[in-house]
């Protein structure tokens, strides 16, 4: 018994001590300059592109005042719900426009909980659907079998799916976005910024949806300069989806490219996130939020002086759009995509730190809306 | 000494009345009323498919508890019933997937897949411990974490993954690989998997009570020493226990995927084999406490979609499990040592003497 206590003790001292000395080892790398050489000089840009037409992005929300009184609108968000954020948070920023701008009363908002199996959701989904909520929006690519099933048992309830089009019924609406197009231009910007022509990429979990972001960004930043150095990393891998929920970890993957040299990081990490933005801050790099305007978030306020802009993937838009096209009557009208013409996806200015470059981006917006880039929804390798 | 009914049945209700006491402050304390929470947990029973899904996670939760008890039994803790189930789960869809069998054959086959993916998992820890004397607490921990790495590269699609929109999984299985189930009309379908996890259960009671086997693990696990002197070869015993334990683990998922989900999908909900630890000290190793311990648990987790619905933080129900296995603990333990004390008063009485110093120094 007194034996195996030592033994213990002695354990936890050597797992303390290799862990100090890790800790160690990685300040150590952090203060050295990172090699490469050509950190003084910035990368050779690619030139800008030029004669797109000008016109400005078509926004779906301008025409006709819409009531939606008569609505009862239900919302299934994913794990996280209100307050994430992130993604739900977009979802529900819809939500309280629409009960702002045309009168919607009733809503009924649930949030899904950590490893939930299939019937969870179909309850939840059935429960908002039996109480009448009518049309019922299910956050997040998680519900697409759940609306399958519960739509079928409710041809009169009309759903739509954040994130997922793979649902063919005649009462379902998919609502998908180009992140790979909003994550082109971030990868514009990140080269500009960027001093050491090197820059990151930390994605959560490595899932096709993350995929998207990473492959618009290397896209962007190979269109601004050939010389560019990029890093790509996810947190975890796919299945294991704490990788959106641990910003210690979002903050190891972060360090590991600033020493290797990056000093422009692009998360698509979620909740992880919040630690990209602190290695950033605590080693004088600079980092690129993503889905929300993340320089003006309470929950990452104390890195913001490094979030130069935000890659947007307007949640909130496709949701709004979604229940005035409901109330209207219009649902045809919808945008298959919402990308950068639909105004789905964008970049943020908060903060006004990539002003400088700002006709630069929206030069290469404009050759995207007008179909003379295309921006792949799947990376190179 | 064996415990009476009252000794078997008091610790798991008092262990809930203390649940439901302390969620009762807890909501009180959030601002919330009780007895809204508590009547949308019963309610729920009445509406839809809350009452039929209880019974399919039950079945799903009764076999993580089974394949956790056989290890307890021969005192082996498998915490790698999580890594064995997903890992033989996954194997499983993939197999199911990719080959089309004639309808019971097919799903005999990915039954029987499941099953020795399941023991394969559970074959590392085993050998590990016999030649190398490596504890399965660690080794199942490390092996969890790999599953978690392996699955994500088996559902991968450069291995054996689809892409549909933004999710992967495996092929789905087709139609002759399901298990059919009982259709309640609107208010579900009960998978026939829960007759499968019934019979698993008598199964283990057979094992434990008729066979020799069955002597020899729990007399190992009460006395590995004795158990040795009286010639029970104990690396044996502990190859059986965990391939055992490891093969029912890998039953665990085969409710969800032969009867509702038919694919592996990189979203499929992960923790069952944690929540069959809890389901086994709930049950205490026995079959019937074990099948309560499940229906309980999976009652409380579908409660908590019903209590979000009333406007009830879900959560409710995770403080709810936790306190009931921590309090159950804590009541058995209350209750032998109160059995305990009234045997030695019974004893002493019938040997006609004072046996307090014998009761307060607790020796028997």
């Amino acid at each position: 018994m007194r034996r195996s206590r030592v033994t213990t003790l002695a354990a936890v001292a050597l797992t303390g001590a290799l862990a100090l000395a890790g800790c160690a080892k990685d300040t150590g790398g952090g203060s050295t300059p990172p090699a490469g050489g050509n950190q003084a000089e910035s990368c050779k840009k690619n030139p800008v592109p030029t004669g797109g037409s000008g016109s400005a992005a078509g926004s779906t929300s301008a025409g006709p005042k819409v009531d939606a009184s008569a609505l009862k609108v239900g919302l299934a968000y994913d794990i996280g719900g209100r307050g994430d954020a992130s993604f739900n948070d977009s979802a529900a920023a819809g939500l309280d426009k629409a009960k702002a701008d045309m009168g919607l009363k009733e809503t009924k908002e649930l949030t899904a909980a950590p490893n939930e199996p299939e019937d969870a959701k179909q309850s939840r989904l059935r429960q908002l659907a039996q109480e009448g909520f009518n049309p019922i929006i299910a956050v997040g690519f998680a519900y697409a079998k759940s609306v399958e099933a519960v739509a079928t048992q409710f041809p009169n309830t009309k759903f739509a799916v954040v994130d997922d089009d793979t649902v063919k019924l005649p009462n379902v609406t998919g609502l998908v976005f180009a992140e790979e197009q909003g994550s082109f231009l971030v990868g514009v910007a990140a080269v500009y910024k960027s001093k050491n022509c090197h820059v990151g990429f930390v994605g959560g979990v490595n899932v096709p949806l993350i995929q998207k972001f990473q492959a618009g960004f290397e896209q962007g930043v190979k269109a601004a300069s050939n010389d560019a150095k990029i890093e790509a990393e996810y947190i975890t891998p796919a299945g294991d989806f704490t990788g959106f929920q641990d910003p210690a970890k979002g903050n190891v993957v972060a360090a590991g490219e600033i020493s290797r040299g990056a000093d422009v990081i692009y998360q698509a990490a979620g909740a992880s996130g919040k630690g990209v933005f602190e290695a950033a801050k605590s080693k004088n790099a600079l980092a690129i939020g993503v889905d929300s305007d993340q320089y003006n978030q309470k929950t990452v306020e104390n890195s913001r002086d490094v979030i130069i802009t935000s890659m947007l993937k307007r949640v909130d838009v496709a949701v709004y759009d979604y229940v005035r096209a409901v109330a209207g009557n219009t649902l045809a009208s919808l945008p298959k995509r919402f990308d950068l013409k639909a105004d789905g996806v964008g970049y943020a200015t908060s903060g006004g730190k990539i002003d400088d470059i700002k006709a630069t981006l929206d030069a290469y917006k404009q050759q995207i809306i007008d179909g003379k880039i295309t921006v792949s929804d799947k990376p190179s390798n | 000494m064996r415990t009476t009914l009252r000794g078997k049945l008091l610790p798991p209700v008092l262990a809930i009345v203390f649940s439901v006491l302390l969620c009762t402050i807890a909501l009180v304390i959030s601002g919330d009323n009780p007895l809204d929470a508590f009547g949308a947990m019963i309610g729920q029973l009445f509406r839809g498919t809350t009452a039929v899904d209880t019974l399919n996670s039950g079945a799903v939760y009764y076999l993580a508890g089974l394949a956790v008890a056989i290890g307890f039994q021969m005192n082996l803790f498998n915490i790698g019933v999580e890594g064995q189930y997903r890992f033989a789960a996954v194997i499983a869809a993939i197999i199911g997937g990719e080959i089309v069998l004639p309808p019971g054959i097919h799903t005999l086959v990915i039954i029987i897949v499941a099953v020795v993916a399941g023991s394969f998992y559970a074959l590392i820890p085993a050998l590990l411990k016999v030649y190398r004397g490596v504890s399965e607490v660690i080794s199942t921990i490390m092996l969890n974490a790999i599953a978690i790495g392996l699955i994500a590269y088996l559902v991968s699609t450069d291995a054996f993954g689809v892409q549909v929109g933004n999710n992967i999984g495996t092929r789905p299985i087709e139609e002759s690989g399901w298990m059919p189930g009982i259709p309640f009309g609107d208010n579900g379908t009960l998978f026939g998997f829960v007759f499968v996890a019934a019979l698993v259960g008598f199964g283990y009671w057979v094992l434990l009570n008729r066979t020799r086997f069955g002597f020899e693990l729990k007399a190992s696990g009460e006395s590995p020493t004795a158990a040795t002197a009286g010639g029970v070869d104990a690396r044996k015993m502990i190859m059986t226990a965990m391939l055992l334990s490891g093969g029912v683990a890998g039953l665990t998922a085969l409710p969800e995927l032969l009867g509702r989900d038919h694919e592996y999908l990189q979203t499929s909900p992960a923790g069952y084999g944690f929540a069959g630890i809890a389901v086994a000290l709930l049950g205490r190793n026995h079959p019937g406490g074990i099948a309560l311990g499940a229906v309980l648990w999976a009652f409380l987790d579908k409660s908590a979609v019903s209590l979000d619905n009333v406007g009830v933080p879900q959560e409710i129900t995770t403080i709810m499990q936790g306190a009931i296995v921590l309090s159950v603990v804590i009541a058995y333990e209350i209750v032998r040592r109160m059995e305990l004390a009234a045997e030695q008063r019974r004893v002493g009485r019938q040997l006609g003497r004072d046996t307090s110093d014998v009761a307060a120094g607790g020796s028997v």
